[in-house]
């Protein structure tokens, strides 16, 4: 879809100046955000009025008096109808509150700033391995197709797609924290070096860097490196399928034959020219992927203690806690268009024919 | 993979310094603290708050380690009754101080009781009881001097009511001077108590990260003596497995929440040490009274036959349920330790003949959808089975049971309730009291959501309540448990127990049968 509002943006506007292109693209992704968001915003709101769960328990409790209860609801604003209570919502976010978290007497946004870093950077991680390891290994699935390498790397894939995360992890930990010991347990950091280094970014790799501190860095990757490799064994997993089934096609293209009839070295035929040209749907693909581990993996979270995004949202919805929920589905939705408009620039990058 | 392997390898290298041990003056819990909403003492109802709380905050009067059935006073020094039963003096110990330095006065006590009734939050019920309202709770609890507290109620109750009440979270002592430093809109610094401490506890809270830790502190002044370790740091793990990892590892000292399998799962390793702490929480069956079928005398005392009690505390519930057959629990003033009921599928048939079900009937059970109750309710699903009685389970989210459940939309639920002071009145209150059975009831007591209409017995509650001796209010409560084991909606089935793994250097520890009477100040290791 994206490919086709670029094609129809650069029809409609041959040898203009590249300002008012900007510009252009500029309101459409703003466009695009606003729209996006108020949708998100309304359909989450409904369902979160409509879940069978009292939201006003969750604030007071199964025991409060009759007052109590009249009270928290009123402040609630769960007496109003619906769109009354949507409209209130709207307006005080446009005010830039997003109200507070029943369940940490906090306010969202405090709470998005606390968990998102922790799944920011274990996303990453997970896909920086994902892609780094799954593309070469596609590739050379599909130019050995039907050899043992390619088997291999399918079997490989299925076992990552369909083994549960939750038992991998496990796993995971047993072998390699509690009886080789090769990595550090559950949690961001060891407790003994907790609070040591000042928070910056949130993401604690980055902040120990930015203070120079390595004791603290080495700790935190070696925290990292299991949760991320797991993830990120999932992602290699889609990714190397992906990239194998593109290359695939790209390789039976007459252009590729008459690349090799030419005599060009294979290896340039298949890493610059096929490659090259599954590029952008890959990034697609990547991108995806890495938007849905930034949404949180509540069950990766919760086998490795890793206080993110995912199992706060999933707590929230437990508890019909209406604001972190909504908090959390608007900070998603801007980061899937913010990643979509990132592929768009990608794409113009990386393709020549998209290219103004 | 190998590339994988590689990669980990690889980076192993790089990473040296994981730390075998926890620092020898930090004692680190790991717990699943998520239902850790706030740390204000007007507020605070859940478990983990609780816990921390009675470590940070002290109050006029409790229980101490060692002593789990006599109440004894805390900052209080000693306390007395007037001749009416209606105003109780309390004398505070001298030279007292919060964490803030200021010292604890009379005054502190006062305003700590006033702001619970004036932030009417959800544990304000508890002190609204004593007939205290915004309008009047400044004559109600007042200082009479620095060291003299008096306590004023509208009806004459058992003292012991009273003083439980002031054992309870909801009545610790937070610093006046402190709080008001950092009030807001009037709100008697609620916002900033949310995330703060204000309190002369064995333990400083230093910091609280929702769905991730908190940090506590050594208090080098408390009364009792400084506290054995100077840091106390509870970690949220959700995950018992993990628990279970962390624990042998080495990486905490104490894993609070493994499931019984897991426990089995440790038995041979001699560097940890596994301790069972009988906890006050009851589990029971709850039957709709608005059901014909249930509301039958002979259904109730079929279905009381028909629960395989023993069979499930041996086997998948061993080491975390005791059958338990009251509803005041095991091991206090007044509990009524008979258990009466077994598995009799024979009895149980012949009762339903009787009742006019010889073949049985279609009936809905609700309760939580994680263990224990999916396995306790497919446990009663099955032995009910035995006598044609088909049970339909609906598992879901704790809180949406409770929203069915008071609204009364159930047929029979599977819950479980803790009482929020260790005196008989903490249960009686809710499952033999209903004083308007009335859809449109504002008190909505358990024995209301059952729909279970009782003013014989609930006058009973209410004359236990009052009745200053001690050995007729027993037999009160003895009698009153009797008859709800007998008759009515309730068929009380368990009584829970936590089990925590420690290191085997860990010593002291001690997790009293309710959440706030987890001590952390005599733990060594």
């Amino acid at each position: 879809m994206a490919n086709d509002v670029t094609t129809a943006a650069r029809a409609a506007a041959p040898g203009q100046i590249f300002g008012a292109e900007f510009a252009y693209e500029l309101i459409r992704f703003l466009g695009t955000l606003a729209l996006t968001l108020l949708g998100l915003t309304f359909v989450t709101f409904v369902i979160g009025r409509v879940v069978p769960i009292d939201p006003v328990l969750a604030v007071v409790g199964d025991r409060a008096m009759p007052e109590t209860y009249e009270r928290v609801r009123q402040e609630l604003g769960i007496d109003l109808p619906i769109y009354q209570q949507f409209w209130l919502y709207l307006t005080k976010i446009a005010e830039g509150d997003f109200g507070t978290s029943a369940m940490t007497s906090q306010p969202v946004l405090h709470d998005l700033f606390q968990y998102f870093p922790a799944t920011l950077e274990l996303a990453t991680a997970a896909t920086l391995i994902g892609v780094l390891l799954g593309i070469p290994l596609g590739v050379v699935a599909a130019t050995h197709q039907g050899r043992l390498i390619d088997h291999v790397t399918r079997i490989v894939g299925l076992i990552g797609y369909s083994i549960p995360v939750f038992w991998t992890g496990l796993v995971g930990l047993l072998v390699f924290y509690a009886w080789l010991g090769w990595v550090a347990g559950p949690g961001r950091l060891d407790i003994g070096y907790d609070g040591l280094v000042e928070p910056v970014t949130g993401l604690i790799t980055i902040d120990s860097l930015l203070s120079v501190d390595w004791d603290v860095f080495k700790n935190a990757i070696a925290h990292l490196l299991l949760p991320a490799s797991l993830l990120g064994y999932l992602t290699l997993a889609y990714v190397s399928r992906m990239t194998r089934s593109f290359m695939l096609t790209e390789l039976n293209q007459e252009y590729i034959l008459t690349a090799r009839a030419k005599g060009m070295p294979e290896r340039r035929v298949i890493w610059r020219h096929a490659l090259g040209n599954i590029i952008v749907p890959l990034i697609t693909v990547v991108a995806l992927s890495y938007a849905s581990l930034l949404e949180g993996a509540v069950l990766t979270e919760t086998v490795f203690a890793w206080p993110g995004l995912g199992q706060y949202i999933t707590r929230s919805l437990f508890n019909a806690d209406m604001n972190a929920v909504l908090g959390g589905t608007l900070l998603i939705g801007t980061i899937f268009v913010c990643l979509n408009v990132l592929c768009d620039m990608l794409y113009r990058l990386l393709d020549p024919r998209v290219r103004p | 993979m190998k590339r994988l392997l590689m990669g980990v390898c690889l980076a192993t290298l790089l990473s040296t310094p994981v730390l075998a041990e926890t620092p020898a003056n930090t004692l680190v819990i790991a717990k699943a603290i998520d239902d850790m909403v706030t740390m204000d003492p007007a507020e605070i109802y859940e478990l983990s708050n609780s816990e921390v709380a009675v470590n940070v905050y002290d109050r006029l009067m409790g229980l101490e380690i060692g002593d789990m059935k006599t109440l004894v006073p805390k900052a209080a020094e000693s306390w007395s009754v007037s001749e009416d039963g209606k105003t109780f003096t309390f004398k505070l110990k001298p030279n007292l101080k919060f964490h803030s330095g200021n010292p604890l006065t009379a005054d502190d006590v006062a305003f700590s009781l006033q702001r619970v009734i004036l932030l009417n939050l959800t544990p304000a019920y508890l002190l609204q009881g004593l007939g205290w309202t915004p309008e009047n709770v400044k004559e109600m609890a007042k200082a009479v001097d620095p060291a003299t507290v008096q306590l004023t109620i509208n009806e004459k109750y058992a003292p012991t009511y009273i003083l439980n009440l002031m054992s309870t979270v909801t009545s610790s002592i937070v610093d006046k001077k402190e709080a008001l430093a950092h009030e807001k809109n009037g709100d008697l610094g609620h916002d900033w108590l949310k995330t703060n401490s204000a309190g002369s506890g064995a333990y400083r809270m230093r910091s609280w990260k929702a769905n991730d830790s908190v940090v506590l502190e050594a208090n080098p002044d408390f009364r009792l003596g400084a506290p054995k370790l100077q840091r106390v740091i509870v970690r949220h793990v959700p995950e018992g497995a993990t628990q279970r990892l962390l624990v042998e590892k080495g990486d905490i000292d104490i894993a609070r929440n493994l499931t019984p399998d897991q426990i089995k799962g440790i038995a041979g390793n001699t560097d940890l040490v596994v301790e069972t702490f009988p906890k006050a929480t009851v589990y029971y069956l709850g039957l709709n009274q608005k059901n014909d079928k249930l509301k039958n005398p002979k259904v109730q005392e079929a279905l009381r036959w028909l629960i395989d009690y023993q069979g499930m505390a041996d086997s998948f519930l061993k080491g975390q349920m005791l059958v338990h057959q009251a509803f005041w629990p095991a091991g206090f003033y007044a509990s009524l330790e008979n258990n009466p009921y077994k598995l009799d599928t024979a009895k149980a048939k012949a009762l339903l003949a009787e009742a006019g079900y010889p073949n049985g009937f279609d009936i809905q059970l609700d309760t939580g959808n994680t263990q224990p109750f999916t396995g306790i309710a497919q446990s009663i699903q099955s032995t009910f089975a035995e006598a044609g009685v088909k049970v339909t389970i609906n598992s879901a989210e704790v809180k949406q049971a409770l929203t069915k459940y008071r609204a009364r939309q159930h047929e029979m639920i599977y819950m479980y309730w803790g009482p929020d002071y260790l005196d008989p009145n903490a249960n009686a209150d809710s499952f033999a009291n209903n004083p308007d059975n009335s859809d449109s009831s504002a008190s909505k007591p358990l024995a209301w959501r059952n729909a279970w209409d009782i003013p014989e017995i609930m006058a009973e509650t209410k004359a236990a309540l009052k009745e200053s001796d001690a050995e007729k209010r027993k037999q009160q409560y003895l009698d009153l448990q009797t008859k709800l084991q007998t008759t009515g909606p309730f068929l009380n089935m368990f009584q829970e127990s936590e089990q925590t793994v420690m290191r085997k250097n860990v010593k002291g520890f001690f997790s009293g049968p309710n959440s706030d009477l987890v001590f952390y100040y005599q733990t060594t290791k």
